[in-house]
């Protein structure tokens, strides 16, 4: 069954629009198997949510993307969770990790201007409380995402037909 | 000039493969999914396409020794006897070729004097019975059945045998059936190859591509390494098909044979194409896996969106091909495959073109994307409802 699951997961993870008659044919089980089986993974928070993946550089020039490195003085008996959640409840907030290494935590923050950007880094995070410091790094350009090639020039060119 | 009469008359007997008329329709129109292709949908690995360009970079564009490079002639004998157990001396008992249908033409040409017979088991692989002609050879047909999944028996091939057969051909996983055979069937042909003296030349260049139950290659039988010569390569496996790489492991004497026929045509299979084969044996196994995993889920989708629309078609163990029946709805192959390009848009290839006993499938293949499988057996689904 744990196998199974992680089957579904695979495949759900390369196209979440696979419905689950298709899946049970991918992986010769039924079709309500599949069914359970995905409602248990979203029960679990296995399956977080469904997302698309949007190359946004070709709808707006208004959007900046920045990578922030965050030091952070961890709060005594509860650790680095407390100052990740004020940091990730912000809505600018698209992706927080803990990090070994150099920094603490890795902010990526989403906004309409790189001014709009500094800005919330200066007056929202550098100035929360067991924060250090913060050093901010603007992405000038997606080339893969998520495991997902933006501008992947592989297209499909084989024959039509061949033996 | 007139050039017909002065064309060898062996060149003018064999046909065009029927593959080409079937392209030459698809390719003048659009919005067609195509099942027609025998060829993964994969790009090959990245890591294996890095390692030629590195390779290129670093100089490698000379002339390889005829056999190809010692270090990938030791990388397919060890990739040989790790999978099946069988050993293959590097030095002299491996050729590697432009494509195992590189290889499949030496063995033809090194083994086959005029007249001599060689047993093929349809339906089959297109170049088979050709190469077997332009060899000097005589091709016989061996029908395998439906009924027994296209698997060829010990039967049919003792048969088949008269005083000019030298030469059986097998090609298991095989295309266009996507059958698969048994070691133990594999053991009762192995007999019959011993009492009569024969020659095996087995294609197994989708050994790889096996979905339930173990690959046996013949070599490996009790008293087959030396009747045998194995061809396979990397086109399937690791998505490799446009590098034209493959090999022919054998004993010496049948190997030097082919390595002088081979010295004077191609004298070697490209550097750069076997600097990514040796990649692709050395760290290609992840990827490999990785694909296969993909083609076995697609072959589970198609085989029960056929049975849903009602399209007969027993289970393909093996390849990335589905060969169901279409005898029920009264067309040939070729017109029921024509029929359904023209007025559903889906490209398949219609069964005789494998052989006299193609007739009545067609060949399906899946390597496609998952949504475009959908899509062509809903469109199949429609054109059965229309025309029955």
């Amino acid at each position: 069954m744990e196998e199974t699951k992680k089957q579904i997961l695979e495949i759900l993870q390369g196209n979440s629009r696979l419905q689950p008659a298709q899946i049970a044919a991918m992986l010769n089980i039924e079709t309500a198997q599949v069914e359970k089986l995905i409602k248990e993974l979203e029960d679990e928070k296995i399956i977080v949510k469904y997302h698309t993946i949007i190359n946004w550089e070709k709808v707006t020039d208004d959007k900046v993307t920045a990578f922030i490195e965050v030091r952070v003085t961890p709060e005594r008996g509860v650790g680095f969770d407390t100052v990740a959640e004020r940091i990730y409840r912000f809505p600018e907030v698209k992706t927080v990790y803990l990090m070994s290494g150099g920094f603490d935590l890795a902010v990526l923050i989403e906004g309409k201007t790189m001014k709009e950007v500094a800005l919330f880094v200066a007056t929202k995070l550098a100035t929360l409380d067991h924060v250090q410091s913060t050093a901010t790094h603007f992405v000038l350009k997606t080339y893969k995402q998520q495991g997902v090639i933006f501008e992947d020039k592989e297209a499909d060119r084989r024959l039509v037909v061949s033996p | 000039m007139n050039w017909n009469q002065k064309l060898s008359p062996r060149v003018k007997s064999i046909p065009p493969s029927g593959i080409r008329r079937f392209f030459d329709l698809v390719s003048e129109m659009s919005g067609v999914i195509s099942l027609g292709v025998g060829e993964p949908d994969f790009v090959t690995p990245w890591h294996i396409r890095e390692a030629c360009i590195y390779s290129l970079e670093k100089g490698y564009t000379m002339y390889t020794s005829n056999y190809g490079l010692p270090q990938l002639r030791e990388a397919i004998a060890q990739d040989i006897y790790k999978n099946y157990k069988v050993k293959y001396e590097p030095k002299n008992e491996v050729l590697v070729t432009v494509g195992v249908s590189e290889a499949m033409d030496l063995a033809l040409r090194a083994v086959l004097d005029s007249g001599d017979e060689a047993l093929i088991p349809e339906p089959c692989f297109v170049s088979y019975s050709p190469s077997t002609v332009l060899a000097g050879g005589v091709p016989v047909a061996i029908p395998t059945t439906l009924e027994n999944e296209f698997r060829v028996t010990a039967a049919q091939i003792e048969n088949a045998i008269t005083p000019k057969t030298k030469v059986l051909i097998l090609s298991y996983p095989n295309n266009p059936t996507g059958a698969t055979i048994t070691r133990e069937e594999l053991v009762e042909i192995a007999k019959v190859v011993e009492k009569h003296d024969l020659i095996v030349i087995s294609d197994e260049i989708y050994d790889k591509l096996t979905y339930e139950g173990c690959h046996t290659c013949f070599s490996s039988l009790s008293g087959m390494r030396d009747r045998t010569i194995l061809l396979n390569g990397f086109s399937k496996a690791y998505a490799m098909t446009g590098w034209r790489i493959g090999y022919a492991a054998g004993h010496h004497e049948i190997i030097a044979a082919m390595t002088k026929i081979h010295q004077y045509a191609m004298l070697c299979a490209p550097v750069m194409a076997q600097m990514a084969a040796l990649e692709a044996l050395t760290n290609g196994e992840e990827e490999m896996r990785r694909m296969v995993e993909h083609y076995d889920r697609r072959r589970r989708l198609v085989l029960k969106g056929f049975a849903e629309i009602g399209l007969d078609c027993f289970e393909p163990k093996g390849a990335f091909y589905a060969f169901p029946s279409i005898k029920k709805t009264g067309l040939t192959s070729a017109e029921f495959a024509e029929r359904l390009l023209k007025e559903a848009k889906v490209a398949v290839v219609p069964g005789d073109v494998f052989g006299a006993n193609g007739e009545g499938h067609i060949r399906c293949s899946y390597a496609a994307s998952v949504e475009n499988l959908s899509e062509a057996i809903e469109r199949i689904g429609k054109f059965l409802k229309n025309i029955t």
